[in-house]
């Protein structure tokens, strides 16, 4: 078990942080919200509805951007997100808008260059920029700020509160602060009971 | 916020069948590699039997049928692994679509980028194998209606063996008994026809079994590939 007695809500327009040491189960309960883990117990909500484990539906409504960049090598980055869009709508993605996305992460000139050749940086800011051209309420995200220097820091902070803004809501797991306000939950507070789990076993 | 634009799905499924024949015939992909294989071992078989024209007629149809097949076997490795590697596969996993569907469009686009190809040239191998000229026929149709069932059966072990390291070997032993019925039936048909008898039995054996591989498969696969997000 990685944690317990965890319960929490995210209204329109507002940012949760995830805080907690490593393995303390900041990415776990990111990827049982998307639905990739079945919680052993509990329920998750969204609206009045409730989410069940691998429910297409609960995947209209999210972003969810992980450690690994999801980016395949021999395409291009413009390719990449052509293909994201593709997948997550069904729809093409207007190219003012890929545009408008590049800009956001300083990723213009790189648009047409194979993903094969970007530094790990570059990789991490091209699998942010889905954030940029996907619209949906709910962003979830691991470790954003990992590899990014202060200036995309800015820009990540700026389209944050611009999704707050428009009434987005936001859950991001990292160990610094991005600089945008918001409720924290520190994961050490829910690490479940050694005694309990004894008695378990 | 509500997203202002509809979902296509057929759209996002068309989309995936795009996108992994793009990659399957791009720089690493693995059209090149199963298309080459399958040309080289079965051009083998003549050196390696003897140029007897009668013997190479005889073992023809199973000899080139039994090199599709493992041709196939060899492209199937990456069929999941590759999106499971670079994290593309939590992104197939969010996708409205749901997963069932993402495997079909993979399964799909698995068989029009590597096992097409395989079919298209058959007939050419054919020639080099002495086949009897009535079984060119019978020997594309059994490779159009068996195919798919390699494809489908194949991306279950896939799914399954996803998250092992060098799950290849797994793969093979988990995948090739199941092909069995397939080639049996497959092989059957054409030897029927080089030996002058209606086909048309084994031929509809053939058929149900790819049936039966298209209702479990893309299921299957799904469910396998929930696990390997854990």
């Amino acid at each position: 078990m990685v944690f317990d007695h965890l319960s929490f809500e995210v209204k329109p327009g507002e940012l949760l942080y995830l805080r907690g040491k490593n393995g303390s189960g900041k990415s776990t309960l990111l990827r049982l919200i998307a639905g990739f883990l079945r919680a052993q117990g509990g329920t998750l909500k969204y609206g009045d509805e409730a989410w069940a484990h691998g429910d297409a539906a609960l995947s209209e409504a999210l972003i969810y951007a992980g450690h690994d960049n999801a980016l395949k090598p021999v395409l291009t980055l413009r390719e990449n997100a052509r293909e994201l869009m593709r997948l997550m709508t069904g729809r093409a993605v207007g190219d003012v808008a890929l545009a408008e996305a590049a800009e956001v992460f300083a990723l213009t000139g790189l648009l047409d260059q194979p993903v094969r050749y970007f530094s790990s940086g570059q990789r991490h800011r091209s699998n942010l920029m889905r954030f940029a051209y996907l619209s949906r309420p709910l962003w979830l995200m691991d470790e954003p700020t990992v590899g990014l220097d202060a200036e995309n820091r800015d820009a990540l902070a700026a389209l944050m509160r611009k999704h707050l803004d428009m009434g987005g809501m936001i859950i991001a797991a990292t160990h610094d602060p991005i600089g945008v306000e918001g409720a924290m939950i520190d994961m050490r507070d829910y690490q479940p009971e050694i005694e309990l789990e004894e008695e378990w076993l | 916020m509500t997203s202002a634009q509809e979902t296509s799905l057929s759209g996002i499924f068309f989309g995936i069948v795009r996108r992994d024949v793009r990659l399957a015939w791009s720089q690493g992909g693995t059209g090149t590699m199963a298309l080459s294989f399958f040309l080289i071992a079965v051009t083998l078989f003549p050196f390696g039997v003897g140029p007897e024209p009668q013997v190479l007629a005889r073992i023809a149809p199973g000899v080139i049928w039994v090199v599709a097949l493992l041709a196939c076997l060899i492209s199937l490795d990456r069929l999941y692994q590759a999106d499971f590697e670079d994290g593309s596969l939590d992104d197939l996993a969010l996708s409205p679509l749901g997963l069932t569907g993402v495997a079909a469009a993979k399964i799909l686009a698995h068989w029009v980028s590597t096992v097409l190809p395989l079919v298209v040239v058959s007939p050419i191998l054919g020639m080099l194998m002495n086949l009897p000229d009535g079984a060119y026929g019978t020997l594309l149709i059994s490779l159009l209606v068996g195919t798919p069932a390699l494809s489908l059966i194949g991306s279950m072990g896939a799914a399954l063996t996803v998250s092992v390291r060098r799950g290849g070997v797994l793969l093979s032993l988990l995948v090739l008994p199941l092909y069995v019925p397939t080639l049996i039936f497959a092989v059957g048909a054409v030897d029927a026809t080089a030996g002058l008898v209606d086909a048309t039995q084994p031929l509809a054996l053939l058929g149900a079994a790819s049936l039966l591989a298209l209702v479990v498969g893309p299921f299957v696969s799904a469910q396998a590939l929930r696990l390997s997000l854990e």
